[in-house]
Parts: C-alpha cells; sequence; structure tokens
C-alpha cells in the first residue's frame, strides 16, 4: 500500500463536496424531526431532487436553475407525504417508506433521456485572497457555492431554532403537539411547513450529487445518502452543529476509502466501499446504548386536535 | 355589590352521543373567587374549554365586561383578559422555563428581559421559579407555577384554574391560596374548578355546581357544608366506605434497602426504601406525583428487576423474578396509567382480563386460550364492579376513565392476590365508583390480603389505611399509623413546601 499517493489538500477537497449532499438532507430531516415528524422518504426526495435538477439544468443551461428546481420538485413530492400524514393521518413511517419508492421510481422514469449526458458544471467560486492562500486556498476556499450555502445553511437553522420565535413554536410542536395546541399554536400548519423545508433541503443534496459530485445521471444515484442522512439525525442528537459534524465524518470516511482503495490497501474492496455504512451502524448502536438523548416527545406520533 | 365579569347565557354544547353542557348559565364579579363543582363527566372541563376558546359552543352566549365575547380561538380569549391554568400541564419538558412562559405569550419580550420579569413576577407573589430550569426537572409544584406565572404575565381580568391543587403537597396549597387571595385582592376573577369541598369552603365566595352538563344549583360555599355540596354533586346521598376491623397475620410483603434507577430520563429514583406490609393491612403511601411512585410500583410489578432478597413475598425472595412469576406467587400490581400500561388500549376487555389473570385463573391450557372462560371472567369483572360497558368483547379505549379503572383494578382483585400494589386506584373516578374502589381495598384485606396502596389523593389514603408513609424523591418517609397523623406532620412528611431537598423528616 502506498499512502504517499494520498494528497492531504484534495483530500480535505473532496471530503467536503461529498459531505455537502449529505449534510444539506440531514438539515433539513432535522428540522422536520424538531417538529415531530418522522419522515422516511429523504431517499425518495434526494433522488427526485437529483433527477429533475440535471434535467433543468440540461435544459437550460443554468445550474443555478437546476438548484431552484430541485428543491421545488422535491418539496412538492414531500407535500404529498405532509398531506398524507398531517391532513389524513396516514401511517408516518409507511408513507415515508412508500415515498422513497415513488421518488426511485419516478426518477427513473424522468432521468431515462438524460443518461450519458453531461451537464453543465457549476463554476468553482474565486474569493479573493482567501482562495490564494498556499494550502488552505485549494483545500477549503476554491469550492462552488452550494458548499459553502450548506455550511452556512447550518449556522441558520441553529440560530432560527435557538434564537426565534418561530425556532421556539417549532421546538414546541414537537416536544408536545397537545400542549403546543393547548395554547392555540397550529400543529399542523408547522408541520406542513418543517416538511417542505425538509423537502426542498432534500432535493437540494440531490441535485448536488447529480450536477456536482456525480456528476451525471445514473438511475439510483443517490446510493443511500438520504438514508445516511436520516441517521446522522440521530447521531446528532437532534443538533445543528452535529448535524455538520456527522455528514463531514461520514464524507470523510468515504472519501478516505475511495482513496485507500486507489492507494491499493491490502483490504478487501468490498470491506472498503461497505465502511461508512458498517461505521454509521457502529455509532448508531453506540449512541442507542448511551440512550436517545435529544429526540423530540413526539417525534412520529400523529396528532388530531379532536377533543 | 361588585361589578359583574364574565356572564355566561345557555351555553349547550352536544357531542356524538353526549350532551356535555346543557343549558348552562351563570356570572362572575370582578374580584371573586367562583368554583366550578361537578364528578368526572359533568361538563366543567367542556365548559372552561368554550369560555377560552378551546372548544366552540352550538348555542348561548357569553358577555365579557359587557360586550358580547366569542372567542374563536385560545388567542382570542387572552386577548380579552382570559387566561388559564390547565390541569394536565400544558408544558413542554424538553424547554425551560422562560421559553414556556413565553410560549404562552402573545409577543414576548426578548429572552434576558422575560427572564427578569419572571423573576421579577414570582417573588411578587411569593412563587420562587429559577427561569433558565428545564421543566421536566421541576416537581408538579413549580411546573404549576410556571403556568401560573405564564398567566400572571399576561394581566389577565379571570384565570381559570382546573384542579390545581390535585398535585399538591397541603403546604404548597397554602401558599398557592396565598397567590389567589392577593390576586383577588388586584381585582382578578377567578374561576376555580375542583372536586375537593373543603378547599372550595375555605377559598371561594360562589360556587356553580353541574351535573350531567346541568347547573343544578349555585350556593355560596362558606354557608354551606361539604356533605350537602356533595350531596348535589352526586345528586343523592353516598355511603362513605365501611372499614371492618381487621386481625394484621404475618409479614406479606417486605422490602429491604431498595435502591433502583429510573428507567425514564425525567423519572426519580429510588433510594433505599425499606418498608413491610402485613397481612390484612392496608400501607398508604402519599407524596406528590414524579417522586418515585412510578418506578416503586415498576420494581414490585416486575418491571424492574433488583437484588433478589431487596423485595421477598412471605419471605420468598422475588427481586429477580420477572412479573409473571411474580404474579403466580401472588404478588399483583395495578399501575397508575390505565391505557396503555393498565390495558391494551386497542384490545378487549376479555383479552385484556387474559392478559394478567392468564396463569392464576387458568384462562390458558397447553399453551391455548380457553376463551369462554376468559369471557367468563371478564363478565364476572364486570358484574362486580358495576364497569358500564355493552360487554366484554368492547375495546378497552372505548371506555370511560372511571368504568376502565373500575375494569383494572377489579381484574386484579378478582385474581384472589396475597398481595395488591396499586398506583393511584381513584384517579379521574367520580366520588360513587371511588367509594367502591375503595370497599373493594377494604374487603379484600379484611379477608386477609396485604394491600399497598400507592396515591396522591389523601384523603383517599387517610380513609382506608392503617399506616401511612410519604414518597419524596426517591425516598420514604418513616411509616406511621395513620390514626393520630395531623394535616401538618403528613405534609412535612410528604416534603414540605419548598423542600424539594428535604428527604428525612
Amino acid at each position: 500500500m502506498d499512502l504517499s499517493s494520498i494528497n492531504p489538500i484534495l483530500l480535505v477537497a473532496s471530503i467536503m463536496v461529498s459531505a455537502t449532499p449529505i449534510l444539506l438532507a440531514a438539515i433539513g430531516e432535522m428540522v422536520v424531526e424538531k417538529a415531530g415528524v418522522l419522515n422516511l422518504g429523504v431517499e425518495g426526495m434526494m433522488i427526485t431532487g437529483a433527477v429533475v435538477a440535471f434535467a433543468v439544468a440540461v435544459n437550460t443551461g443554468s445550474p443555478i436553475l437546476g438548484f431552484a428546481f430541485g428543491a421545488f420538485g422535491a418539496a412538492a413530492l414531500s407535500l404529498t407525504f405532509g398531506v398524507l400524514t398531517q391532513i389524513l393521518l396516514s401511517n408516518q413511517v409507511a408513507t415515508g417508506l412508500g415515498l422513497t419508492l415513488v421518488g426511485l421510481g419516478l426518477s427513473s422514469l424522468i432521468g431515462k433521456p438524460y443518461e450519458g449526458v453531461k451537464a453543465p458544471s457549476l463554476p468553482r467560486l474565486d474569493i479573493p485572497v482567501l482562495s490564494d492562500l498556499p494550502v488552505l486556498g485549494r483545500m477549503i476556499f476554491s469550492h462552488d457555492i452550494m458548499v459553502y450555502l450548506s455550511l452556512l445553511l447550518v449556522v441558520a437553522v441553529w440560530a432560527f431554532l435557538k434564537y426565534t420565535r418561530g425556532g421556539l413554536i417549532l421546538r414546541a410542536v414537537g416536544e408536545s403537539h397537545d400542549s403546543a395546541h393547548a395554547l392555540g399554536y397550529k400543529v399542523v400548519r408547522v408541520r406542513l411547513l418543517a416538511i417542505l423545508f425538509g423537502g426542498a433541503c432534500a432535493g437540494m443534496g440531490g441535485a448536488y450529487l447529480s450536477l456536482v459530485r456525480v456528476p451525471q445521471w445514473t438511475e439510483g444515484v443517490t446510493a443511500g445518502a438520504g438514508w445516511i442522512a436520516l441517521a446522522i439525525v440521530v447521531f446528532a442528537s437532534w443538533r445543528a452543529g452535529r448535524v455538520a459534524v456527522g455528514a463531514y465524518l461520514f464524507g470523510g470516511i468515504t472519501v478516505l476509502q475511495l482513496n485507500l482503495q486507489a492507494a491499493g490497501a491490502a483490504v478487501p474492496v468490498a470491506l472498503l466501499s461497505a465502511s461508512p455504512y458498517v461505521i454509521t451502524i457502529l455509532v448508531l448502536v453506540f449512541i442507542s446504548a448511551r440512550g436517545m438523548h435529544g429526540a423530540p416527545a413526539s417525534l412520529g406520533r400523529p396528532f388530531h386536535a379532536s377533543s | 355589590m361588585t361589578d359583574t365579569l364574565l356572564t355566561i347565557e345557555g351555553l349547550t354544547k352536544a357531542y356524538p352521543g353526549v350532551v356535555a353542557n346543557d343549558d348552562v348559565s351563570f356570572t362572575i364579579a370582578e374580584g371573586e373567587v367562583h368554583a366550578l363543582l361537578g364528578e368526572n363527566g359533568a361538563g366543567k372541563s367542556t365548559l372552561v374549554k368554550m369560555i377560552y376558546g378551546l372548544v366552540k359552543p352550538d348555542s348561548g352566549r357569553m358577555t365579557l365586561r359587557g360586550t358580547a365575547f366569542a372567542p374563536n380561538e385560545p388567542r382570542a380569549a387572552r386577548a380579552a383578559g382570559v387566561a388559564m391554568v390547565f390541569q394536565h400541564f400544558s408544558l413542554f419538558n424538553a424547554l425551560n422555563v422562560a421559553e414556556n412562559v413565553a410560549l404562552g405569550m402573545e409577543n414576548p419580550p426578548a429572552m434576558r428581559d422575560l427572564a427578569a420579569r419572571i423573576r421579577e413576577v414570582s417573588e411578587t407573589y411569593g412563587l420562587p421559579l429559577d427561569p433558565y430550569r428545564t421543566v421536566g426537572e421541576l416537581s408538579a409544584g413549580e411546573r404549576q407555577r410556571v403556568e401560573i406565572i405564564r398567566c400572571l404575565l399576561q394581566d389577565p381580568r379571570l384565570l381559570i384554574m382546573d384542579e390545581p391543587t390535585s398535585v399538591l403537597t397541603p403546604q404548597e396549597v397554602d401558599i398557592l391560596f396565598e397567590t389567589l387571595r392577593k390576586l383577588t385582592g388586584e381585582g382578578v376573577a377567578i374561576l376555580y374548578i375542583s372536586h375537593k369541598l373543603e378547599e372550595i369552603r375555605a377559598l371561594c365566595d360562589q360556587a356553580t355546581i353541574l351535573r350531567h352538563g346541568r347547573n343544578v344549583g349555585t350556593c355560596v360555599p362558606s354557608q354551606t357544608t361539604a356533605r350537602e355540596m356533595a350531596e348535589m354533586m352526586v345528586g343523592s346521598a353516598f355511603q362513605p366506605p365501611e372499614r371492618a376491623a381487621r386481625a394484621l397475620g404475618d409479614v406479606a410483603l417486605e422490602i429491604t434497602s431498595l435502591s433502583a434507577k429510573s428507567p425514564s430520563e425525567f423519572g426519580t429514583s429510588l433510594k433505599d426504601i425499606s418498608l413491610t406490609v402485613r397481612a390484612g393491612e392496608i400501607l398508604g403511601l402519599g407524596g406528590v406525583a414524579g417522586n418515585g411512585q412510578d418506578e416503586l410500583l415498576a420494581a414490585l410489578s416486575g418491571e424492574l428487576r433488583s437484588a433478589a432478597g431487596t423485595i421477598q413475598l412471605k419471605g420468598k425472595p422475588v427481586g429477580r423474578l420477572g412479573p409473571g412469576a411474580r404474579r403466580r406467587l401472588g404478588l399483583l400490581t395495578a399501575p397508575e396509567e390505565r391505557l396503555g400500561h393498565a390495558a391494551a388500549p386497542e384490545m378487549s376487555l376479555t383479552e385484556n382480563a387474559i392478559l394478567t389473570a392468564a396463569q392464576r385463573e387458568g384462562l390458558v391450557r397447553n399453551g391455548f386460550l380457553n376463551w369462554n372462560k376468559a369471557r367468563g371472567f371478564a363478565e364476572a369483572i364486570i358484574e362486580r364492579f358495576d364497569v358500564r360497558t355493552p360487554g366484554p368483547a368492547t375495546v378497552a379505549r372505548a371506555l370511560s376513565g372511571g368504568n376502565l379503572q373500575k375494569f383494572v383494578i377489579g381484574r386484579e382483585v378478582m385474581q384472589r392476590p396475597e398481595v395488591l400494589v396499586v398506583n393511584q386506584p381513584t384517579w379521574g373516578v367520580d366520588a360513587s365508583a371511588a367509594a367502591a374502589i375503595r370497599q373493594a381495598l377494604l374487603d379484600l384485606a379484611a379477608n386477609g390480603a396485604a394491600v399497598l396502596v400507592i396515591s396522591q389523593d389523601l384523603d383517599e389514603l387517610m380513609e382506608i389505611s392503617d399506616r401511612f408513609g410519604a414518597l419524596n424523591e426517591g425516598r420514604l418517609s418513616d411509616i406511621r399509623p395513620t390514626r393520630r397523623l395531623s394535616v401538618e406532620e403528613i405534609g412535612l412528611m410528604m416534603g414540605g413546601a419548598h423542600g424539594m431537598e428535604v428527604a428525612h423528616v
């Protein structure tokens, strides 16, 4: 094995790229779960976002428009989940799984004509001074805008939940929908908005996969990223900062195992490829063994204003 | 005569199958404490929900200070000066005090200013509270303070209190009453819902009594005896349970230095609990909710295991045994939470009967259920405990709280336990059904069973238990004979007013 073939600058740079889609999806799902809704359809929303973004970017030539429509498409899909679970009171777990299946099927249908097509790429930012720094410049400050937007989004979500009234109401709804209802808050409306936000975030995460990370359309391009995002929310104990840590950790392992494969590590390739998933499972087992700290008390429970 | 604050005329609200309120009228004057009295299901909660804008009346009207008042949401009611302290607290455990208060306000100030105002108001009214503590860690009394302060910060004209003292120690009740008198002195009217008659006599100026959704009378509580009010509530004279003299037998249940960690994050761990109950004896354990009652029941039922010798049933160590094995030996339990703990909500009464009585009543043979026998057993419970239900095939969820309570207590009593442990046996049950349940417990003891009753209803414990102890922060006070106890002593045993830290008394 030749470790010297791994370039640390490129390693860190590619970790940031590989973490971004999961980070976007996970931060959105965290907001949804903070409102007390468990949407297991992240994978389906991500891949819908990926295909819609790809199609729009190819047809218009604008990756930015692609991202916007990817977010919009996935949010529209999440709205069906919202209507089914919040208004028609269907089971959240079953509906979420259904959403994933629908998203996977829908995306391969839409994506058929786009296989093998090349999408316009998102330009890298050239930030004055910072991008020209010797090592850090290439490592951290020469990415496309979505990498920084995703990190900004984490900060924004953290501040929203901690400092604003809207964030307080959202947490209250997730903590005890009965109490929130008794105080006169619109539980269903708050949850629908959270679900839409989660959908839009997942859609942008998917768009990042098909437009930047891969970058092309293949069936099943998300390859379980949505499930990893769900796991990261639990790993993060429903805290924005830890979601970022989790996403970068997972992105790091993914990139590292690819590099190790390239460097010819004496470990079976299959095991290396599986390692990010295995490590995610191990981390989740470890966290659950310590107790589920921070889960919103009303998570996954249906709400009906019956009395 | 003071000015009228709120006039209620002919309020009616019907739900499918029941008329919750039928043509209810009364008035509340400014600065008055007005009691709303009635059994469970008399329509008190629905009535206040209409005043608070949570429920829309079918007909009738309300007038607040001379103008028509028809709030269609709590926000509107709050804006008009009506505030409400809920029976089941509408608080958020994972949020802190200040955040909880902010959620109940229309335009809360910045958190730091709000925290300062909470400190100020809480001290003015003698209800000390730290705005930055997480609500899940507070005692029941402190949580109620959060609710009250949330209301007070909005300068209400009318404060609705739904059974505010059911979770308080006697000293905390005194503090609360002091606060309420201070408020009425400032002209705030209070609508006080309770079924504790002595409290109403001590505090209230006027009382309206509801029965089956109708206003059946008003009275001035200080000039009416508790018995007269009770009879107005029930509509007939009712029998207090009889207490036969009984001979005590050998020690049936012995707990020695039991310590156990609470399985829930906001629970209370048990610390070094020792007690004995003899055959034929009823031991009453009081204490404010959340001081280890659920954990003690879990430790006795077998849901929470402990070292073998810490719990002995007739000299046999059972600490390591699970619930099934303990049942076989004669240790039966009935937990507080009826739906979801004592009974499976979506299963029929017959199925629920099988769930705990399968072994002792022989409802299972070679792994197969004996449905006929099970149905017969369920019918016997329904018959003897006067459970109002269409039949044993009804699902548990369909029963009213009181009827289900009669069923789950009856289910254990009918299995002829050697030791019975019950938590809150008459919680949410109306007066006559409560009397029947208490009588069943007394009869059980008279027939030689040892009974451990955990309850927050002190009157109940004084009425049926031979000895009394109190749980506080997971510790057990000294256990004393009930007969010579005064209310002050009981209060101190329960941990005093503020002394959430005072352990052994």
